[in-house]
């Protein structure tokens, strides 16, 4: 078995077989797992926002969803991964909280995952599964070797995408 | 006016913040040592400035299973505010306000229901403290109580101060009956909220 890496929160980082790569407690946030299966090198990022050009503050590349997942692909083709092989899963970007109706972060999970659906597609990388929205959180691993995405959620049995 | 982020802010904000945290705290813990019936004490709160990825670290990582109350806050400043509170904790809480000794890891509904109302009442004791030093109107929003990993339910006020920043401000509280409770507030201002504050002090 290999090392674990650990994304936290606005992070990514890039993973090679035999190791894994996981994020904790996705709430509203949404994983981006990306993987070339032919190289077994792959990545993950945890983003918080949908978009970085409306946001004035937005030097932190992870944090959103259109330049975090571009820069995820910029480092995992560094590190070997052919562009053109990727293929991504996503999970995430729940509503937490019944009434969150402040006009800009009403469903900041559902757009989350909007966001990062068309990133994806404007890339040309295909969503190949997705464990999306629902009012719960999600931790998740990822194991590049076999293309494996587990998630666990509080109260509910450990499923594989 | 241009409003304050929080990482320009200065020392003397920071303090006032502080003190602002630790009023709010000490009328929440009045508050439910009344509910509870029983005397109940508080630390001297700590006011942290945390980015995004050390936050989980710093409640035991970011599984740990917490009750999260979350309110709008409407009026004067707009924003929403965070009241957490260990699993373990919450079930203390629980138990003794409704007389019972369960040590289940769900909550009935009615426990729910019952906890939702502790955080309520502690959210309402924090915001009227903060309402009536700075003599602005702040008009809570019917509440909303989430059980779940630490880092799911913080990365809802984290994605709102997202927007402004790459920190987060984080006031944590531990309260005594026979056991210590570690409770986290966590006050999302908007943009302009900080000055308003802050300027309602004579401070800006």
């Amino acid at each position: 078995m290999g090392n674990v890496i650990k994304v936290g929160m606005a992070d990514l980082n890039v993973c090679v077989s035999p190791d894994s790569i996981t994020t904790l407690g996705l709430g509203s946030c949404v994983g981006i797992a990306l993987r070339d299966p032919v190289t077994k090198i792959g990545g993950l990022a945890h983003v918080m926002l949908p978009d970085s050009t409306i946001i004035r503050n937005n030097t932190n590349i992870p944090k959103f969803a259109d330049t975090g997942i571009e820069e995820l692909v910029k480092r995992v083709v560094a590190r070997g991964a052919n562009r053109t092989r990727l293929v991504a899963k996503i999970a995430g970007g729940a509503q937490m909280f019944a009434f969150q109706t402040k006009n800009d972060m009403v469903r900041v999970g559902e757009r989350n995952v909007e966001a990062t659906k068309k990133k994806l597609a404007q890339l040309r990388i295909p969503v190949i599964a997705q464990d999306t929205g629902k009012n719960y959180g999600r931790t998740v691993i990822f194991y590049p070797e076999t293309g494996d995405f587990v998630i666990r959620a509080v109260g509910k049995p450990e499923s594989v995408i | 006016m241009g409003g304050i982020t929080l990482e320009e802010m200065s020392d003397e904000y920071f303090d006032v913040l502080k003190e602002l945290g630790n009023i709010g705290a000490g009328n929440a813990t009045t508050a439910l040592s009344q509910m509870m019936q029983c005397k109940v004490d508080m630390s001297v709160p700590q006011v942290k400035l945390m980015e995004f990825k050390e936050l989980g670290e710093m409640m035991g990582g970011e599984e740990i299973i917490m009750a999260g109350i979350y309110l709008a806050i409407e009026g004067d400043v707009a924003g929403s505010i965070m009241f957490l509170l260990e699993k373990q904790a919450a079930r203390h809480l629980v138990n003794k306000l409704m007389g019972t000794s369960v040590e289940g890891e769900e909550f009935s509904e009615m426990e729910f229901s019952a906890l939702k109302e502790v955080g309520n009442i502690i959210t309402a004791a924090y915001l009227n403290s903060l309402a009536s030093l700075t003599n602005l109107k702040l008009h809570p929003s019917v509440p909303d109580l989430t059980v779940d990993m630490a880092g799911a339910i913080l990365s809802v006020p984290a994605i709102e101060f997202g927007t402004l920043g790459d920190k987060m401000l984080l006031i944590q509280t531990q309260f005594f009956d026979e056991m210590v409770l570690d409770g986290y507030f966590i006050l999302v201002p908007n943009l302009d909220s900080y000055s308003k504050i802050l300027s309602a002090l004579g401070l800006v």
